[in-house]
């Protein structure tokens, strides 16, 4: 509940020296008392929130310390894609824009990073810059402008009309990526990714921690930094704008919203989280070629974002987290499930189970629970908070 | 000369094909305002199960029986996880068609086996000359099949009662429900007929050549066929689906002469290349209905 009160208005007379406007304040016993709108739409707006991602973020830190490195690196390749996964939520979840193309995106990312921080004396396309920030942001920003250019034709268009143009994207990416050998290294070859070296450390190679707990490190501050960021664009001017246009464009056009140049933004902010999603995505792999950018990755990310919870930055997170363990879940199946077999040969074997656990999981999603584990977590607080009470 | 009119004698066949895929995805649409991505799968579905009752009871039986029963499992998806959803978000909608889409693929994966396995309709690669252009069989066939099925088509919406009501949802849901047209019904017909084409453009869509999974990909031109033509026009994916047969087809046979430098063949990216060309200048397709924006 939040009670918003004018905090410009003139303090009472008084004997005291003069006073400016009235600092927000919060009530003893009423945390959830807001009297100002900067409070409500604070960036952690309440204790517990502060203290929970406090502790998510300390005990993220901890986790390489815990796990087995096979596992530490799933849950890497799941942080980075989370990056992504954010991107597509500020695109699709907050300005309602359905994007079949991100897989594209993430593919123009993942090439410009290889290519930037690539041996300039290789087979591929290299240009030997080691400065891991530079080669992460141009990444970043190479995917934004190719966003930019592809905006003017999006943002005539709305909804599923847009959806299979931007599947068009995927296929035409698809194919350059194929036949540009100098830089993907050309179908089922592929090049080698990037390897960040940051402050004079080698995050891919064993030294005091090994190559996976350094790495999981590393794509922990990028998806902070870059997660943060999401929520300050969401709780904007852009952001609010961005809701106006997901809930009824026309309404938005005519409350002053300029919808081409907010939907500009948005597919630019998009394409730049997809592009550093793509710069570290397979600095874990090592390698990667261009079939990878499919269609089948822009619908992982649709999945991610439905199943962790549509306009949230954290069932984002979430989504992505579940999906990159998802090969682990159906690999662990053979064990409990005879049926199911590890054998590529057989059927039904666990790749299978894996890519029916998308399908399976988005349309089980959608029916029983259309806000995504993020809202799974709101109803479990709700009980908690509300307990003995149902409501 | 000769080595155009074969190219477009190949394009009308395969656009033949497109357009049985492309009138699913219109229908659907006219009558619940959704682009259901599923079509891809149930047309792969359509093309491995007349593959495993070809050898049983002919081709022939197949041809007529595995559609129908694609159509009813279309029918029971629809039941199951569309109907549930009737008047939410249209997109959320899309999505889940994807969801199924992905699980009708794996599902049909699994029965396609290692061996490779043929349609074993009666046509095959047999061609007909005709004034030095070689036509094949299995392309007239689709020709017809399309022929055919429009013309039912055109005479289901416009004389029977079904029709009428399928016509009346499309127009709006609401209004035909207080006539009394049950949208249910017109839900569930919409999804079958679609599931009827899909396994029918995927019987001639593997023609010639042993099944695998890259059906899937056919089908997924058939949705720049229907931005092309507009969503919600019958005749616009007739129209669009040969036209984008068409230049596929001269593209893929001409791809050596015009890009000598690129070893993919632009043919498969043709239908994208038409349909944003296009897009840039009609936003609502060729034949589709202009948006109307009401404040």
């Amino acid at each position: 509940m939040s009670v918003s009160t004018h905090s410009g208005h003139r303090a009472p007379m008084s004997t005291g020296p003069a006073r400016g406007p009235r600092r927000p304040r919060r009530l003893w016993g009423r945390p959830e008392l807001f009297t100002d709108y900067r409070q409500d739409m604070a960036f952690l707006n309440t204790r517990p929130k502060q203290l929970g991602v406090l502790a998510l973020v300390a005990a993220a830190t901890l986790v390489p310390f815990m796990l087995e490195d096979d596992l530490l690196k799933l849950l890497g390749a799941g942080l980075v894609l989370a990056i992504g996964a954010i991107g597509l939520n500020l695109l699709t979840g907050y300005a309602g824009q359905v994007s079949l193309g991100h897989a594209f995106f993430v593919g123009v990312g993942a090439y410009t990073a290889a290519a930037l921080a690539g041996d300039p004396d290789g087979r591929y396309l290299g240009f030997g810059v080691e400065f891991v920030p530079l080669w992460i942001f141009a990444a970043g920003a190479v995917a934004a402008l190719c966003g930019v250019i592809v905006a003017p034709l999006a943002t005539r268009l709305r909804g599923l009309y847009l959806a299979v143009v931007t599947l068009g994207l995927v296929v035409i990416g698809g194919y350059v990526f194929a036949e540009w050998r100098e830089l993907s290294g050309g179908p089922q070859v592929g090049r080698p990714a990037p390897e960040p070296v940051v402050f004079g450390v080698e995050l891919t190679g064993d030294g005091t921690y090994t190559e996976e707990q350094k790495l999981f490190w590393f794509f922990l501050v990028v998806l902070i930094v870059m997660a943060v960021a999401a929520r300050n664009i969401a709780r904007s001017k852009i952001g609010r704008a961005f809701a106006a246009i997901r809930d009824r464009d026309v309404a938005a056009g005519v409350m002053g919203v300029e919808l081409s140049r907010y939907k500009l933004i948005a597919f630019t902010i998009s394409s730049f989280y997809a592009g550093v999603c793509g710069s570290l995505l397979f600095v874990a792999n090592g390698t990667f070629g261009p079939e990878r950018f499919s269609l089948l990755l822009s619908v992982q990310f649709i999945a991610m974002v439905l199943i962790g919870g549509v306009a949230t930055v954290s069932g984002a997170i979430m989504g992505a987290m579940l999906i990159a363990m998802l090969p682990r879940i159906a690999g662990e199946l053979p064990h409990y499930l005879s049926f199911v077999s590890s054998s590529p040969t057989d059927h039904p074997n666990i790749f299978e189970v894996e890519v029916a656990f998308y399908g399976l999981l988005i349309i089980a999603f959608l029916l029983f629970e259309p806000r995504g584990l993020f809202g799974i977590w709101l109803r479990i607080r709700t009980y908690w908070k509300s307990f003995p009470f149902s409501y | 000369m000769t080595e155009l009119l074969t190219a477009v004698s190949n394009g009308v066949g395969q656009g033949a094909v497109y357009v049985l895929l492309a009138l699913g995805f219109v229908i659907i649409y006219k009558s619940s305002h959704v682009i259901s991505f599923a079509q891809p799968s149930f047309m792969m579905a359509g093309a491995v199960l007349v593959s495993h009752l070809t050898p049983k009871i002919g081709f022939w039986a197949a041809a007529v029986i595995g559609p129908l029963l694609i159509g009813l499992v279309a029918l029971v998806v629809e039941r199951l996880v569309i109907r549930p959803m009737v008047g939410k978000a249209v997109f959320v909608i899309a999505i889940i068609t994807i969801g199924v889409d992905i699980v009708v693929r794996v599902v049909t994966g699994a029965f396609l086996g290692v061996d490779p396995r043929v349609i074993g309709d009666p046509w095959g690669l047999d061609t007909v000359t005709v004034g030095g252009v070689q036509i094949e069989h299995r392309h007239i066939a689709a020709l017809v099949t399309m022929t055919v099925v429009v013309m039912l088509l055109i005479g289901f919406f416009r004389f029977t009662r079904l029709g009428l009501a399928t016509r009346a949802a499309a127009l709006d849901q609401e209004a035909a429900m207080a006539q009394g047209v049950n949208v249910g019904t017109v839900f569930a017909v919409s999804w079958g007929l679609a599931g009827v084409l899909a396994a029918l453009a995927g019987i001639f869509a593997s023609g010639g050549q042993p099944l695998d999974q890259n059906l899937w990909v056919i089908a997924l031109a058939a949705l720049p066929v229907i931005i092309l033509g507009g969503l919600d026009s019958l005749g616009g994916a007739v129209v669009a689906g040969l036209l984008i047969g068409v230049v596929e087809s001269v593209v893929r046979s001409y791809h050596r002469d015009w890009f000598p430098g690129l070893d993919g063949n632009t043919g498969s990216l043709a239908p994208y290349v038409v349909m944003l060309l296009v897009l840039l200048v009609r936003p609502q397709g060729l034949f589709g209905t202009k948006e109307v924006q009401r404040v």
